[in-house]
């Protein structure tokens, strides 16, 4: 252990830095959620109890997407991908610690400010405004252990499409790529439990439903007891798998790098 | 100089600013091109991304016939007029969102020693074909919604959606620079102005009836936004306004557009004569 833990504390510090700035961001969240939320509203009052959600879920729906945003950085990349891009990697090589596990512990200082400084406002000016869906303290309990699932999903999807850097030079093509699955696959444009029929499934049984969609219905108390299980075994087993994914391909990129001296 | 407030200097002074944009504009594309392969996929991308509201839309329409009293063909002509303003005033005025990092990092003070405008050098900063992506969504869905929409075409209807993509073109620009100039006030507004910019540009795909009648109050008085499609498209559609504004309003688009655009200039024009350079 040793060093991990202040890397996050670090981390935490740093992206805390400048508060009105993320402040600023939530203003910008909580905008898309009363959008979002009347757009919900629309289709929840031509279609009540679509997908097993009420008009109160769908609206709860909206902010908590928004809320999560920051935290598991759905617009997706990371900081370590410029590093590989101007070679820096080669110092964080160097260090006697495991390149995977000093960036996830960096993204976690970094979700954990960006929950606080962006994930609050949007559901407390959500709430003056709609009629939100408040959890019990099961279900709250139960939301904060997906949202750190959800963060660790995240950093493993993200870490991937980095490390795709070591091979392709450039990962912006990668990236808008993983930009449109993520955006779409979250639920984060229209909810999972909308979509028709069978896309509907397929988008459930992929990992990025784990980001916002299933933390969402765990929030929501859609997910009770056994289905409660499965929803956070889902998350852990598809962040465990991608995260062991990672490992393999950081091997193979340590053999592949050539640092330039100068 | 007296010479400029003439009407020939002014028209000579909004051609060179046009020249150079253009000139600088090229200058950006030919440094793009070098990597050809990467600029293929990036518009791609760029694409698909723009392309993923339109998605959202039809899930939403292969859940229920109507929204909010509007078809889909109807609610694809609004994000077809809002998108294609938006990502043209985008392509030509997105990148002043920078203004904040310039200010921070001193960079404007490099902008300035130069004989050339800032605003045209920020505008014109990393210009790049893929941004052209962002049309072919809604060029698209245009060209699919509008025989669909089942209007009685007048020539007044025909003429009115060519002129609501050039006024909503013209009020997302001012909007842009607007934004931009509050940045030299408050360096760290850039992420709240992008609910007015990336916001207005989503507001706008949907019709206002889906909204809180004070929301669209504001966007109508306040940030003029209902202006950029959802005025004019009630005239195109036949549509009552369900706020009741008087008929007129429907052809207000450009006049607003003029307006948004003043406002914008005297709050660019404040913003760099209040700029102190950040000093090192």
């Amino acid at each position: 252990m040793g060093v991990i833990p202040w890397v996050s504390w670090y981390a935490l510090r740093r992206y805390s830095a400048y508060p009105l700035g993320s402040m600023a961001e939530a203003v910008t969240n909580t905008f898309f959620g009363v959008m979002r939320a009347s757009v919900l509203l629309a289709l929840w009052h031509a279609r009540p109890g679509l997908g097993g959600y009420d008009a109160a879920d769908a609206v709860t729906f909206s902010f908590l997407t928004q809320a999560l945003i920051g935290p598991v950085q759905i617009f997706g990349g990371m900081e370590l991908g410029q590093r590989i891009r101007t070679g820096d990697v080669a110092i964080d090589l160097h260090r006697p610690v495991d390149l995977q596990a000093w960036w996830l512990a960096d993204d976690i200082g970094r979700a954990t400010s960006t929950l606080l400084l962006r994930g609050v406002p949007p559901m407390l000016v959500g709430g003056l405004l709609f009629t939100l869906h408040w959890p019990g303290p099961g279900a709250a309990a139960a939301f904060a252990v997906s949202v750190v699932l959800a963060v660790l999903l995240s950093f493993a999807l993200r870490y991937l499409v980095t490390l795709a850097m070591f091979w392709l030079h450039d990962e912006r093509g990668i990236q808008a790529v993983a930009l449109v699955l993520s955006l779409f696959l979250s639920g984060m444009i229209v909810p999972l439990v909308a979509f028709p029929g069978g896309i509907g499934d397929v988008a459930r049984a992929l990992p990025w439903s784990g980001l916002v969609q299933v933390p969402a219905d765990v929030y929501l108390g859609h997910r009770t007891g056994g289905g409660l299980a499965a929803a956070l075994g889902f998350q852990a087993a598809w962040a465990a798998g991608l995260l062991a994914a990672g490992r393999v391909l950081t091997r193979a990129a340590e053999r592949r790098l050539e640092a330039q001296g100068g | 100089m007296a010479s400029a407030d003439t009407a020939p200097g002014i028209a000579a002074r909004g051609t060179r600013a046009v020249s150079t944009y253009c000139l600088l504009a090229w200058t950006w594309i030919r440094a793009a091109a070098q990597y050809p392969v990467s600029i293929t996929l990036l518009a791609l991308g760029t694409a698909l991304t723009a392309g993923l509201d339109v998605a959202g839309i039809m899930v939403l329409f292969s859940r229920t016939p109507r929204i909010a009293g509007f078809s889909a063909a109807e609610v694809l002509f609004l994000y077809g007029t809002s998108a294609l303003a938006f990502s043209v005033s985008d392509i030509l005025l997105g990148t002043t969102e920078r203004l904040g990092e310039h200010v921070r990092e001193g960079t404007l003070d490099a902008l300035l020693v130069r004989p050339v405008s800032p605003l045209i050098q920020i505008a014109t900063e990393d210009f790049t074909p893929r941004r052209f992506g962002r049309i072919v969504p809604p060029v698209l869905v245009l060209a699919l919604a509008i025989p669909r929409l089942g209007v009685a075409w007048t020539p007044g209807r025909v003429a009115m959606v060519p002129l609501m993509l050039a006024s909503g073109t013209v009020i997302f620009g001012g909007v842009w620079v607007l934004c931009a100039a509050v940045q030299f006030v408050l360096l760290n507004s850039h992420g709240a102005t992008k609910a007015l910019t990336y916001g207005g540009a989503t507001l706008t795909q949907y019709p206002m009836t889906v909204f809180a009648r004070d929301f669209v109050r504001g966007v109508t008085f306040v940030v003029p936004l209902a202006f950029v499609n959802w005025e004019p498209a009630l005239y195109v559609l036949g549509r009552p306004d369900p706020l009741n504004l008087p008929g007129w309003t429907r052809f207000a688009s450009p006049v607003v557009g003029a307006v948004v655009c003043a406002v914008a200039a005297v709050a660019w024009r404040g913003g760099l004569r209040h700029y102190r350079s950040t000093g090192n």
